[in-house]
This record gives structure tokens, C-alpha cells and sequence, in this order.
């Protein structure tokens, strides 16, 4: 009887311990994430003023239901929550509020815009849900310390005209600058990164600024004034559109500076071939990511994988769009880290994972540029390239630089 | 067709006579009526979840700035396409306070709206000279204008970068959340609002106001001090939409010059015209119109959301061009109306029988 | 001297810009005291027809004039079919009609066309012009402006239809009681209107590059007159140019434009060249 008694007992013991083995081997899990999903939440400009970004969204949902059709990632499917907020921070708030308490996300991700994202890293942080791969460049997001759950990816801006600054010291010292830049974080940040890089030398080396609206229609006036100025050094810190018009007026009326076109409005296909271009040669840039208009990277076969997902998503009308080639980077660096979670999905895991980027390569990043990432430094990307432009295409030269100059 | 006359058109009937005991009874029901609506709306968010409360007070806040407009535009006539404006300095107001000068939350609501309300006045001053179409303009340069003076004035405002809010915290011996707390809060502005509204809509003032809009001439004629009147409605127009900014700086704790576009400007105009734009009850409607309708909108259509938006506004203009309330107050007073002239004609009868 | 000259060439292509949508807004305003939202949208959505005409091959001036037929239709059946339900309506109701207008075009062309930046061909030769003072392509968007307002203007004052047009738009009481089809003149209004609205939105798509949000800094040129309208477009695009290049910096142009157009209607309420409405009591 006690024999027996015992038997079960210790049987029922047994057989506890091993049920919840498994349940612990089958996973940790914060919200948003089971054995068969994980959610991912994001906000995009999907209308408004900043529309043309969308196409990141739309980029992240097609290659995510690209990896669940061949069985997702450790077997769990994604589900990508994407939503318009039209670049407003009170709808961000909104939309953001509601994907993490009613949708219940696992983490929210490549939201997109400083002013946007400024509204919810408060929350996000408050409510320890991880904020990875913002779609900013923006220079403040690299801050572990105060915002440990908010992670950015693109190289910021200030880093890129730091890049340029040392540029200018270097070959070009008795430069008088002129800067025309977009009236927003985004343009000052270029300004204010040059600034940085000149160090003492900023003063009297950058001779005349010019800003512009993106409600403007032209930046036709601006250039006139920067040419008065008498600078022989031009840096243009422009959204395509006006980045486009800025070089064209610069060939008419006559000007010839050291051109510097910040990489965010570089692209050969919506930039340089509307612009003209015989009128952008010379023109010195930056670039982390491989430009899908530019001849040189059309052989290769990371480039055919690229055009042939975007196709096969139904995303033909934006194959010469450099901003879809940075979503398709932005969403393989957050699978990656998913992967890495293993069956560990908690949001903990999850910033650690994220945190843990070793010389991470991608398919569509420019050969030698690598992600990393620490627990002091949420900034993957650090790394750019200068190119010139002859005319066709971006001639990458020298060697692959980071704001540090190393 | 003029703005002021169409305006007028669309609201001008006086309720129809009713007997005294009539109205005694009709004001009883009234009370009890709201009492128990407000008693609901109190006690609403602890029967939701708190994401939910926080949309409710979106509405609120929305309902309170609309509110704002529909004195302006309604029951003045004075078309405004700025309002995001007064909004934004009132937000601003707030957030500086708050940001720069650790003032309470509570206590930027009065300085928002002085502000707000020298702001409407000074607006109103040049705002007599202008007409109609002009008027719509001039505002309408001012909500464009208004991102970029923000971002100008940057030491100030913060810039672009905007300005981050510490969030608030409900007062710990209730025991309920920042949410809940803030919705109670939002509520009794709002509620304000609507008895001073109403308050000053259904007395003297609201008279010279309408026949201000309607027959701007014979009301001169007849000694109302038009400039002093149409300033004034200016300025209290703005103070109502400039207290709701300060309350959706609170809320949502956070400002920036993007959440202040033309296109709010532009959601305040369609909301008041969706709830009725000289009625104190459409502003609420305005503002679920303004808070749901975007968010349903891309539910059934993920491609073209906003195009969904459009299409619903401009339902409701075909079948309501009076918005929700105006139709509804229209539709009632006809039922009144005809119910007292068939009283009339029976009384009619028996005294010429008699 | 050659900057001063090079901003007042400048303002003047660019106030092309805000003078050709102004034109077209002043058509719908005169006939119908409405002001068409809209009206940067549809001109948007025109010039979309026209660059979807050119990449299928079609020669410029003929995708041109087809977009211009295609337009006015279009304008004539959004009139009858969107605006007709609130014709009698309060007028803000038919403001919120052209607010929701604004939208439905916007999206539809977002959606059809995707919000990548596209490349708009221009029907001008690219050379500058005495010493990089300005660019065929400016002086082309400039003389096409005129000629359009030349054209109106011989419509409205030489011809019948032009006539029986003003005639309801002035008093469409007493303009039926002639036998003049009131409905009809509003929806050729309208027509009207929209092909203004897809020239502008042509001439000016090169310089600006095909976006759906092209057309959004563009809408506040309007004022009554047509002549006004023109002028008055142009003179804000140089005062914008010139204030913001000597005066203050860059960053308060648009406030600077919109605060002349405030104070130029301070001093002269009924527009530059409007004339004053005796009404009577």
C-alpha cells in the first residue's frame, strides 16, 4: 500500500517535471508571441506629405509573408501589423497605443519619422516594449542609457556630414561652404553634423545657409542666394525632389561648387536623371546602401533577388526606388534577430538579441559595410562610403568611413 | 448664396411656441436627461479598457475645439479654415508651461486660455474687414503658416524635435489610472464648455451673434455694436479651441509642429459641418466623426483609406448638409411646429364657431 | 544686381505656379461662390493622365490636348454628379464636398500611380537665357500662363457662351428667366476649371517632378478677378523670393507670402482688382 502510494507519487512527480520541460522548452514568451506567432507592429506614412516612404512599409508586410510562405521563422508565422499614421505624432500615439495594448504586439518596429517616433519612445520605454530599426536618421536615438528598449539602424545624419566635413578638411581647407538644408531635424542634423566635424573651423568656413519647406515648390531662390554668397563648396541636405531641383538650378545658372548631395537624395533613377545628367557630374555623395538604378549593381546576383521579390510582391512600380532597397535591408536585419531569439521570445531577449550584432553583412548594403551593435551602442550601421558621380553611375572611392574617420 | 445667409438657412428657425406646462415638463425631462447622460459618461471608462478611454478623450478634446468653431462659424457666420492654429498655440501654451516652468498640468488650462482668447481677439480685429471667401483665406493662410512659425521660433517651441511632456499621474488616493483620470478631467472641461456655450448662445449675446450672421446690416441698424460682437466671438472661439489644444498636449504629452497641419484645420471645419455647425450637441458628433472615421476607414480599405474618408464625408453632406444635429434639431422642430399649428387651427376653429 | 534680377526671374516662374491654380479657382468662386479644394488634386490627377499618355508613347502636344478634353469632361461630370446634391445645400456643405474631393483624388492618385517621385518630360528646349537669368523652361510655363489667360479672357467678353456664363454666375435668377441653361453653365464652369487646373499642373510638373502631393503648396493664389488672380500669383512668387533672399531668412517664406496676401486684403478687401459690392438692404 505505502509501496504503492509512494510509486504514484513519485510517478506523478516524474511525469510533472517532464510535462513542464516541455512547456519550458516550447518557449518564454512575452505578449505578441506564442508557438505559432509573433506580432510585429509598425507605423508608416502611408498618406500625407511623407507618403513617399510608404513603400518601406510596404516592404517589410511583402517580405515578411515571404519568410512565412516558407515556414516563417523557428515555425512561427509573422504577423506584421502595419498602420498610417500620415506622419502625425498624435495619431502615432494613437495607432501605437492601440497595436500594443488591443493588438498586443511583440515589439514595434521601423516606425518611421523623428517627430512620430519622439511621441511614442516615452511610452515605449515606460511599457518596456522594444522600438527597433526606427526609419530616422536622426542623431538622438542612439541613447541605451535613458531609452534602453529604443534601437535605431540607418547611419544618422549628423554622422554622414561629419564624413563629409573631414573630407572637406582634408582636401579641400580653404573651402567657403554653403548649405542648403530641408527646415526640420532632418536638415539641420546635416547642418549641425558638418558643423561638428569642422570643429573651430565651422565659422568661418561655412559662409552662407539656406533653408527650405517641403511645402515650397521650388529651391530655385535659395540656390541664387547661396551662389551670391560667393561659396565654392556646396553642401545640398535635400529630400529628392528638391535635392533634384537644387543640382539643376545649380548647372543653370552657371555655378560650379564642390558639390555634397546627402545620401538621402542620391538616387540615380528619381534624383540624378530628372535632375539631368551631364548637370550632376562631379557631384560627391555618400551611400550605405547599393542604388537599384545604378548599372554597376544591376549584374550582380543579390540585386536579381531583390528584383525578382520585389516583383513577385507586386512592388514592380518601385524597383528604381533606393528607399525600397533600405526596407528590404531594414526587415532581414529584424529577422535576424528573430531568429536569434530562438524559442526565447520575450521583449528582453529580443533588445538583447538585437544588441548582439556582429559585423552583421547584407545582401543589399555596399560590400565592406557591416551592422554592430553593443550594449552601449544602438547605432547597427556607423559605416558609409563616398562616391562621385560621372555622369551614369556612383563611383564608390576610398575606403569605407564611419564619423570616427577610422 | 452668400456664407453668412446659407449658414443662417440652415439653423434660423426659432423652436416653435409650446405651452408653459409644456416647457416645464420638457425642461424636466431635460434635466433628469443629462443628469443620467452624465452620470453614463462618468461612469463609462471603468466598464472599458484603458485604450478605449483614451480614444474617448480624444473625442472630447476634439468636441471641445469644434465646440470652439461652431460659435465662430455657426452661430456667427465668420468661416474659419485656421482653428488648428489657436489649437496649436494653445498646446504650445501648455507644453511651454509645463516643459520650461514646471507648472502643473491643471493650472496651464487658465493661461492657455487667456492666451488663446487675446490671440482669437487679435485675430478678429483685422478678421472685419474681410468677407466671406476672403476670410477663409486669410485663416487658411494662418493654418499653413502655423508648422512653420512653430519650427521658426525653436528656442521656444523646440523646433522640429517638439516638445516631450512628462506624462501625468491621476492623484494616488483614487486609485485609478493616468487614463481614466485624464478622461474625467477632459469630461469636465467639456461639460464646462457646453453650460458656458450654451449659456452664452441662448441668451443676449447669442442673439446678436446670429442676427449679426444673418442680417449684418439691420442688426448695425438696430444698435448692436457689430465689431465689438464679431471680436468677441473671435476671441472665445479661440479660447474653447485653445483649451482643447492645451488638454490634447496633456493627453497625449507630446507636441510638435506635424501634429498641427492643415489638414487639422481642415478635420475641425468637417467635423463642425458634420455635426451641425450652429449646434452645441454636433460638436460631439463632429468629434467621433473625427476620431472613428480615419481609423474605419482603413479597416475596410488598407490601399485608399483616406479616399474612404472622402466618400464618407461627402454622404454625409448628401444626406445631412445640415450635419447629424442641425438635421435632427430641423427634423424636430417641424414636428413641434406642426404639432402646435394643428393646436392653432383647432383653437382656430372653435373661436370662429364660438 | 544679376542676383536681384536672377530672384525676380525665379518668383516670376514660380508665382506662374500659384497664378495658374488661382486662375482656376477663380472660375468656380465667380460662378459659384465656392472655393474648389480640390482644385490642386484634380489638376494633379490630369497631369498623371498626361504622363501616363506620354510613357504609352503619344507625342507631348497630343497627350497634352487629349488630358485638356479629358479634364473638361471630367470637370463637367464632377459637377453634375458630386456637386449637383448640395447646389442648394448650405455652402458649407459644398466646402466639405470639395474638402472631401481633395481627398478622394489624392488618395486614388497615391494609390494608382504609388507616391514615388516620377519624372514629368517638358515640351521646352533646356537652355538658359541671357546669362542664367532664367530657362526656357521658366519663360515656356510663363507664355503659356498668358496665353491662357488671353484666351479666357477673349471667351468670356466676345463670345455667346462666355456671355450666358457670366450672366449665371452673376444672377442665375434672372439668367434662366432668359432661357440660359444655368446647370449646364456651372458644369462648363467647372470643365473650364479643370483644364486650367491640368495645364497648370503640366506646365509645372517638369520643374516640381510628378508626385501626388505636388499640387499641396500651391493652393493659396486665389482671388477674384482673373486678372487679379494672375498678378497677384506672380507677385507673391517674386515678393516671396525677394523677402525671403534679402530680407529674412529662407525659413519664413511661406509666412511671408501668406502675410502679404493678408495685407494686401487689409488695405483693398475686395482683392487686388476686385471691385467693391454695394449691397442693398
Amino acid at each position: 500500500m505505502t509501496m504503492r502510494k509512494i510509486m504514484v507519487a513519485g510517478l506523478s512527480a516524474a511525469v510533472l517535471v517532464a510535462a513542464s520541460s516541455v512547456a519550458w522548452a516550447a518557449g518564454q514568451y512575452s505578449p505578441g508571441a506564442s508557438d505559432s506567432e509573433i506580432k510585429i507592429g509598425n507605423t508608416m506614412p502611408y498618406s500625407g506629405p511623407a507618403s513617399s516612404y510608404g513603400v518601406i512599409g510596404k516592404v517589410d508586410a511583402a517580405y515578411f509573408a515571404m519568410i512565412n510562405e516558407k515556414g516563417g521563422i523557428n515555425g512561427r508565422k509573422i504577423n506584421f501589423i502595419s498602420k498610417d499614421d500620415s506622419y502625425s505624432p498624435p495619431k502615432t500615439v494613437e495607432l501605437v497605443r492601440q497595436m500594443v495594448e488591443q493588438d498586443q504586439v511583440l515589439l514595434m518596429f521601423n516606425t518611421l519619422g523623428t517627430p512620430p517616433n519622439m511621441a511614442i519612445h516615452g511610452y515605449l520605454n515606460e511599457n518596456k516594449v522594444p522600438q527597433l530599426f526606427l526609419a530616422t536618421g536622426a542623431d538622438q536615438w542612439n541613447d541605451p542609457k535613458h531609452f534602453p528598449w529604443t534601437m535605431m539602424w540607418l547611419p544618422s545624419y549628423g554622422n554622414e556630414s561629419h564624413i563629409y566635413a573631414s573630407y572637406i578638411l582634408k582636401n579641400l581647407p580653404n573651402a567657403k561652404i554653403a548649405v542648403l538644408y530641408q527646415n526640420d531635424d532632418y536638415g539641420k542634423d546635416y547642418l549641425n553634423g558638418l558643423k561638428a566635424g569642422l570643429g573651430d573651423k565651422a565659422a568661418k568656413m561655412i559662409i552662407a545657409t539656406q533653408s527650405y519647406e517641403t511645402t515650397d515648390p521650388t529651391v530655385d531662390s535659395q540656390i541664387v542666394a547661396l551662389q551670391a554668397s560667393g561659396a565654392d563648396v556646396l553642401l545640398t541636405a535635400a529630400i529628392p525632389k528638391f535635392a533634384a531641383q537644387s543640382i539643376r538650378k545649380v548647372y543653370d545658372v552657371g555655378w560650379k561648387p564642390t558639390h555634397f548631395l546627402n545620401s538621402v537624395g542620391n538616387a540615380v533613377g528619381t534624383v540624378m536623371k530628372p535632375a539631368g545628367l551631364e548637370k550632376g557630374v562631379g557631384i560627391i555623395s555618400a551611400a550605405f546602401a547599393k542604388d537599384p538604378t545604378d548599372p554597376q549593381w544591376q549584374s550582380t546576383p543579390e540585386y536579381k533577388e531583390w528584383l525578382a521579390f520585389m516583383n513577385k510582391a507586386g512592388l514592380s512600380a518601385n524597383t528604381t526606388d533606393v528607399q525600397a532597397v533600405i526596407g528590404y535591408s531594414f526587415v532581414q536585419t529584424m529577422v535576424e534577430v528573430l531568429k536569434a531569439c530562438g524559442d526565447n521570445l520575450t521583449r528582453e531577449n529580443v533588445m538583447k538579441q538585437a544588441a548582439s550584432l556582429h559585423n552583421v553583412k547584407l545582401p543589399m548594403l555596399l560590400p565592406g559595410i557591416m551592422l554592430s551593435t553593443s550594449a552601449d551602442d544602438f547605432d547597427p550601421i556607423k559605416q558609409m562610403q563616398l562616391q562621385k558621380f560621372d555622369g551614369t553611375t556612383w563611383q564608390l572611392f576610398g575606403d569605407v568611413l564611419s564619423a570616427s574617420g577610422s | 448664396m452668400t456664407m453668412a445667409k446659407s449658414v443662417a438657412i440652415a439653423s434660423a428657425e426659432q423652436p416653435a411656441a409650446a405651452t408653459r406646462n409644456g416647457a416645464f415638463v420638457a425642461g424636466a425631462w431635460r434635466s433628469t436627461g443629462a443628469l443620467v447622460l452624465i452620470a453614463a459618461a462618468v461612469a463609462l471608462p471603468f466598464t472599458i479598457s484603458n485604450y478605449h478611454v483614451f480614444e474617448l478623450t480624444q473625442v472630447m478634446i476634439y468636441a471641445i475645439a469644434v465646440l470652439g468653431l461652431n460659435i465662430l462659424t455657426g452661430y456667427n457666420g465668420q468661416i474659419s479654415l485656421g482653428h488648428g492654429g489657436f489649437y496649436a498655440a494653445g498646446a504650445y501654451t501648455a507644453a511651454i508651461l509645463m516643459h520650461r516652468y514646471g507648472v502643473p498640468y491643471w493650472a496651464t488650462l487658465p493661461p492657455a486660455a487667456v492666451i488663446c482668447f487675446a490671440l482669437g481677439v487679435l485675430f478678429g480685429l483685422p478678421a472685419l474687414r474681410f468677407e466671406g471667401p476672403y476670410l477663409a483665406l486669410v485663416t487658411l493662410a494662418m493654418a499653413v503658416a502655423t508648422p512653420q512659425l512653430l519650427k521658426y521660433f525653436d528656442t521656444w517651441t523646440g523646433g522640429q524635435q517638439g516638445i516631450n511632456l512628462i506624462k501625468v499621474q491621476a492623484p494616488a488616493f483614487l486609485g485609478i489610472g493616468r487614463d481614466r483620470w485624464l478622461y474625467l478631467v477632459v469630461l469636465t472641461v467639456l461639460l464646462v464648455a457646453m453650460r458656458v456655450a450654451a449659456n452664452m448662445l441662448h441668451g443676449r449675446t447669442g442673439r446678436a451673434l446670429v442676427a449679426i450672421r444673418d442680417h449684418p446690416i439691420a442688426a448695425a441698424a438696430m444698435g448692436i455694436d457689430v465689431a465689438r460682437y464679431k471680436t468677441l466671438a473671435f476671441g472665445t472661439s479661440s479660447l474653447f479651441t485653445g483649451v482643447a489644444g492645451a488638454l490634447s498636449a496633456i493627453v497625449i504629452g507630446f507636441v510638435a509642429p506635424e501634429s498641427f497641419t492643415l489638414f487639422l484645420s481642415l478635420s475641425f471645419l468637417v467635423g463642425s459641418a458634420i455635426g451641425g455647425i450652429a449646434t452645441i450637441f454636433g460638436a460631439i458628433v463632429g468629434g467621433l466623426f473625427i476620431e472613428f472615421v480615419p481609423n474605419i476607414a482603413n479597416d475596410i480599405s488598407d490601399a485608399a483609406p483616406w479616399a474612404i474618408y472622402g466618400l464618407t464625408m461627402l454622404l454625409f453632406m448628401y444626406v445631412m448638409p445640415r450635419g447629424v444635429v442641425g438635421s435632427l434639431a430641423g427634423l424636430m422642430r417641424r414636428v413641434q411646429s406642426r404639432r402646435a399649428t394643428a393646436g392653432q387651427g383647432l383653437e382656430e376653429q372653435k373661436r370662429r364657431l364660438s | 544686381m544679376h542676383q536681384l534680377l536672377q530672384q525676380i526671374f525665379s518668383g516670376l516662374a514660380a508665382g506662374a505656379v500659384y497664378a495658374s491654380l488661382a486662375l482656376a479657382l477663380v472660375m468656380i468662386y465667380r460662378a459659384t461662390d465656392l472655393v474648389n479644394f480640390a482644385q490642386g488634386e484634380m489638376a494633379m490627377f490630369s497631369t498623371y493622365i498626361a504622363w501616363m499618355l506620354v510613357n504609352a508613347g503619344m507625342p507631348f502636344w497630343a497627350a497634352f490636348s487629349l488630358t485638356l478634353v479629358a479634364s473638361f469632361v471630367g470637370g463637367m461630370i464632377i459637377e453634375r454628379i458630386v456637386i449637383r446634391p448640395v447646389e442648394n445645400a448650405p455652402i458649407l456643405a459644398a466646402v466639405v464636398v470639395t474638402i472631401g474631393l481633395l481627398l478622394i483624388f489624392n488618395a486614388l492618385a497615391g494609390w494608382l500611380f504609388t507616391y514615388t517621385l516620377q519624372e514629368f518630360p517638358s515640351p521646352f528646349p533646356d537652355r538658359t537665357l541671357f546669362g542664367a537669368l532664367m530657362t526656357t523652361r521658366d519663360l515656356g510655363v510663363i507664355g503659356v500662363t498668358l496665353a491662357m489667360l488671353v484666351a479666357l479672357f477673349v471667351f468670356f467678353r466676345f463670345t455667346a457662351t462666355g456671355l450666358a456664363m457670366r450672366a449665371a454666375a452673376q444672377n442665375p435668377e434672372s439668367a434662366r428667366l432668359c432661357g440660359i441653361p444655368v446647370g449646364r453653365m456651372l458644369a462648363i464652369g467647372w470643365g473650364l476649371a479643370a483644364a486650367i487646373g491640368a495645364v497648370a499642373g503640366i506646365m509645372v510638373a517638369p520643374v516640381l517632378f510628378l508626385d501626388p502631393n505636388m499640387m499641396g503648396g500651391a493652393l493659396l493664389g486665389g482671388i477674384t478677378s482673373p486678372i487679379g488672380a494672375v498678378v497677384g500669383g506672380l507677385i507673391v512668387g517674386v515678393t516671396e523670393n525677394l523677402v525671403g533672399a534679402y530680407l529674412i531668412a529662407s525659413q519664413l517664406k511661406l509666412t511671408v507670402a501668406l502675410a502679404l496676401i493678408v495685407l494686401v486684403l487689409v488695405f483693398r478687401p475686395n482683392g487686388l482688382f476686385g471691385v467693391a459690392i454695394v449691397r442693398r438692404v
